[in-house]
């Protein structure tokens, strides 16, 4: 490739995928999560192997280490983002991040209020609202997605209005992987006089994101979907908005001063983290955001893309095979669902795991997605990372075609 | 062996028995009318739909069994071997059946990811079972 980006080169840093073990051939389910780097993998292990501690507390050594790179980890989030690191909550992962958005901001909600938000949604970034809006007595509105796999815009501009409080919206779908016009949404939400919430789950390591210019009020995503480790992430939140905020769970490390009648709160973010953290997560988010970061986001945008317009060429000449998504050329990133016509998605799934590719069957948490399609044995889905090979894709074609000699289709 | 490796290790799923009982089921289509065991499960997650019914005779024995919906090869599969096995049980009998004996007709023990689907047609046939016993309870 002109930019030097070489996937075969990246991958000598993943040992999962330089030396598979079992019949692993392709892993394409990157957007479930991702696989590790050693650089993440010796951040953490090196944690627990020189320092730990626990951080904000011991006055010796190893404490003041390890909270220095929790802190260096909170810094490298908000250059991630574009944001202050005064901004960074660390979560366990963006449906954490999601529901704490949801707890912080509740309270500013009443019957006859509306959040507004969209068909494409995790599950994650739908009942959250859908139960806030039970115990509030708002309305949960929906913005469609149109028959090509993309929102409904025009809705948008109808559905966001004075009434609304709140717009939560994720940047892309994990299921179609249409891409939405998320700044466009967050300006009509500011317009409305509403916080926008931002699901970028499916974006976090694969494009890049500035939170100035997406104008949302929080933001959430997950380490382990971007090389990071499992059980971390992260939610922005918008300075000084998040100063008003009160805390929605309590414990250590979130106070300033404790009576045995009451307390007072630490300042923003750390008000929002109550107890002792992932340490050796977040150690890792920071080492997987550097690892990114030198493989440069802009040239894994690229990588993707042309990894997803060789998937499409590729799949359209399997009969049979339908993608449930946005078409190649619209702005989506590289996770393609699809269908394949008398093979039920776990059954593809189960011949293509024989043949050692890595796939997600099912509805991916999506559920009323795909029955809005009207499809109710979920999907097969691919997915791909800085890591994943042409050939990866070519070896899912080739178990697709299989699958279908198995079920004579 | 030739055909395994052709196919990939797919551990014995997808056998000719197994696709044979997919693509042409034993016991499929209308459930008997008055029916005594009836039930219909639904799988959200895959959007598996199968119906049981079962009639049993005056020995307390299963006479007709039949059953019908959609679902992927290992679930039908099961089903279709499940309700061959059904044929002559008493009620004690069918209440025995557990999920040993479901992969023991398929002959080989799906992994954790597709156990739900081969034992969707033993849950339809537990709980049409247990709903049959509370009826009788009752009279």
């Amino acid at each position: 490739m002109s930019t030097g980006y070489d996937p075969k080169t990246i991958r000598k840093d993943f040992p999962l995928l330089s030396e598979p073990s079992g019949r692993l051939r392709a892993y394409l389910d990157s957007a479930a999560s991702s696989q590790t780097p050693r650089h993440v993998l010796e951040a953490v292990s090196g944690f627990y192997e020189r320092y730990r501690a626990n951080v904000h507390r011991g006055m010796y050594e190893a404490s003041e280490r390890a909270t220095e790179r929790y802190e260096k980890s909170r810094k490298t989030v908000a250059d991630f983002l574009g944001a202050d690191e005064s901004e960074i909550i660390f979560t366990s992962g963006t449906t954490h991040g999601l529901n704490l958005a949801v707890q912080l901001i509740e309270p500013r909600l009443g019957p006859g209020d509306e959040i507004v938000t969209t068909e494409m949604e995790h599950h994650a970034n739908l009942i959250p609202w859908q139960q806030a809006a039970k115990r509030s007595g708002a309305t949960l509105r929906l913005i469609p997605v149109r028959e090509d796999y993309t929102l409904d815009m025009e809705a948008a501009r109808r559905l966001i209005g004075p009434q609304t409080k709140f717009v939560a919206v994720t940047w892309a779908s994990n299921v179609l992987g249409t891409v939405s016009p998320v700044a466009e949404i967050c300006a009509l939400a500011k317009e409305a006089g509403a916080l926008s919430v931002v699901d970028a789950a499916q974006i976090a390591g694969h494009r890049p994101i500035d939170v100035r210019q997406v104008g949302c009020d929080f933001l959430a995503f997950s380490a382990h979907k971007m090389l990071g480790p499992t059980g971390t992430g992260a939610l922005y939140g918008r300075r000084p908005f998040l100063d008003e905020l009160e805390p929605v769970s309590f414990g250590g490390d979130m106070i300033k001063e404790v009576t045995f009648e009451g307390a007072t709160w630490n300042e923003a973010p750390f008000r929002f983290e109550p107890g002792t953290p992932n340490i050796a997560g977040v150690i890792g988010l920071g080492a997987a955001i550097e690892y990114l970061n030198r493989l440069g986001i802009k040239s894994i945008w690229e990588h993707e893309k042309e990894l997803t317009d060789y998937a499409f060429a590729r799949l359209t000449e399997v009969e049979g095979l339908k993608v449930i998504g946005a078409a190649a050329d619209k702005d989506r990133v590289g996770t393609i669902a699809f269908l394949v016509e008398g093979i039920h998605p776990h059954d593809l799934a189960t011949v293509l795991d024989a043949h050692g590719v890595c796939v997600r069957a099912g509805h991916h948490c999506a559920m009323p997605l795909h029955h809005k399609f009207g499809i109710k044995t979920g999907t097969t889905r691919m997915s791909f990372g800085p890591y994943t090979l042409k050939e990866e894709i070519d070896a899912l074609i080739e178990a697709v075609h299989k699958a279908k000699q198995v079920f004579r289709v | 062996m030739s055909q395994l490796h052709e196919m990939g290790d797919l551990g014995g799923m997808y056998l000719d028995n197994i696709l044979e009982h997919f693509h042409a089921p034993h016991n499929f289509g209308e459930l008997p009318a008055g029916a005594d065991i009836l039930h219909q499960e639904v799988s959200l997650s895959c959007g598996d739909d199968l119906s049981l019914g079962l009639t049993l005779d005056a020995d307390g024995r299963v006479d007709e069994v039949k059953f019908n919906g959609r679902g992927c090869a290992i679930s039908v599969a099961a089903a279709s071997m499940l309700s061959d096995r059904l044929k002559g049980l008493t009620v004690p009998e069918l209440a025995k059946l557990d999920k040993e004996d479901v992969f023991e007709l398929l002959g080989f023990e799906p992994g954790i990811s597709r156990s739900n689907c081969a034992l969707l047609g033993l849950k339809t046939l537990q709980t049409g079972l247990n709903k049959y016993l509370r009826k009788q309870d009752e009279k």
